[in-house]
């Protein structure tokens, strides 16, 4: 199996275990991580595609590798946005439940 | 040799994921996620993907991993109460069902997929010259995709506008994140006077050799925000005023540079965004320029948080 054939399918198995995460752990802190999980794997899922694409004398596809770079770092700003909301959300209500409220 | 090597990062990458997801509290599951970061760059140099793994350790591993720690210390104590909402047997074995049933979609698609693979690659050499940069991916994020990156200059600013409306009312215009106080003799506060000129340097320096070869403004402005943080968690400078004119100066400066390029294209070569021929580079160099404290400064606001002392207006 090749290099990118391998971290392709181990891709997929991360974006299944942040998905897992994201729906059964109850703190938002640890969604928030799992998604960031997911979000990975989707990354490397295209990072390998990236590599696949490897010809005219370059070792991968620029494009995808160029998109990857402003995913990064705009799924860090998302991050940070979240963690702001989840701080206010327990200064306001004291709680981090997302449940409904009685 | 190397297949060995892929196999044990790719083992070591799935028992930290799976670390991360299920780990007993939030602690272990953030410290888990830092160490998954950083091996996450090695997966990207083992994919050829040296700009990559230098973003993915400067943001994806270290800003990311910082800001989780510093929400777990304030988090503490209200995991507790969402222990009791834990997702019951049922919820648990349909969410694992679901996630093996993706995970086995998206192989499926990963093993079917056409060869040979698809690329933009043929496309791109050619071309780059025109550009006057030699690292493809600058030449990808500034010239062939330039749209992408001038909208997620724009994306990073609204994200900070989104984290500063978080404040309440009466914190508006204040200073955001902690006042540290360290010891002025202690280590914490020698470093942050010893490591930041270094720092600058080998920010500034993969900022330029960016054009050329892997690194650029966004592994530079991690860099040097990393930096300026060291100088305010040691207590030698306190956060900006957010609502300091020159501060949201060099917020906007990067996105409304970009613009300006844009519209001269539009007037100049046609189209927006595009270079009038020989003009490239200079026009490269411009955008970069004006990028790099807009994204310094972002990066480490967002840190930051939300403005939250410093009294009234």
């Amino acid at each position: 199996m090749s290099v990118e054939t391998l971290f392709a399918l181990t891709a997929c198995a991360l974006v299944g275990i942040g998905l897992y995460g994201l729906i059964a752990q109850p703190h938002p802190l640890r969604k928030l991580i799992a998604f960031n999980v997911m979000g990975s794997g989707v990354f490397v899922l295209f990072g390998a595609l990236a590599k696949r694409g490897a010809a005219a004398g370059l070792v991968a596809d620029p494009v995808p590798q160029a998109l990857l770079i402003t995913a990064i770092v705009v799924a860090f700003a998302a991050t940070a946005v979240t963690v702001a909301l989840l701080l206010r959300l327990i200064e306001t209500t004291g709680s981090a439940s997302l449940g409904n409220e009685d | 040799m190397t297949t060995l090597v892929s196999v044990v990062v790719v083992l070591l990458l799935l028992w930290l994921a799976l670390w991360t997801v299920v780990a007993r509290d939030a602690f272990l599951a953030v410290a888990g996620f830092v160490v998954y970061g950083l091996l996450l760059s090695l997966v990207w140099v083992r994919l050829a993907g040296i700009d990559v793994a230098l973003t993915e350790a400067a943001i994806g591993g270290g800003l990311t991993g910082a800001l989780l720690l510093g929400a777990v210390g304030r988090l503490r104590g209200t995991e507790a109460g969402t222990d009791a909402e834990s997702a019951a047997a049922g919820t648990r074995a349909v969410a694992a069902l679901l996630a093996v049933g993706v995970t086995a979609a998206l192989a499926w698609g990963v093993l079917m997929l056409p060869d040979p693979a698809p690329t933009l690659a043929p496309q791109v050499v050619p071309v780059l010259p025109a550009t006057g940069v030699a690292n493809p991916i600058t030449g990808v994020l500034l010239a062939f995709r330039a749209l992408d990156t001038l909208l997620e200059a724009i994306v990073l600013v609204i994200a900070l506008i989104g984290v500063w409306s978080f404040a309440p009312d009466r914190a508006w215009g204040c200073r955001p994140g902690a006042r540290y106080q360290a010891d002025p003799d202690g280590i914490l506060a020698y470093l942050a006077r010893l490591l930041p000129p270094i720092g600058i340097v080998i920010g500034l320096y993969l900022f330029w050799a960016g054009a050329d070869h892997p690194g650029g403004k966004f592994q530079a402005a991690t860099i040097l925000a990393a930096m300026w943080m060291l100088v305010q968690m040691a207590g030698l400078a306190d956060t900006p005023r957010i609502d300091h004119r020159g501060l949201r100066a060099g917020i906007v400066i990067g996105p409304l540079a970009f613009v300006a390029v844009g519209v001269l294209g539009l007037r100049s070569a046609g189209a927006f965004l595009a270079y009038p021929e020989g003009w490239a580079k200079p026009l490269i160099v411009v955008i970069e320029v004006a990028l790099l404290p807009t994204l310094t400064l972002v990066l480490a606001l967002l840190m930051n948080g939300p403005p939250s002392r410093g009294g009234v207006r």
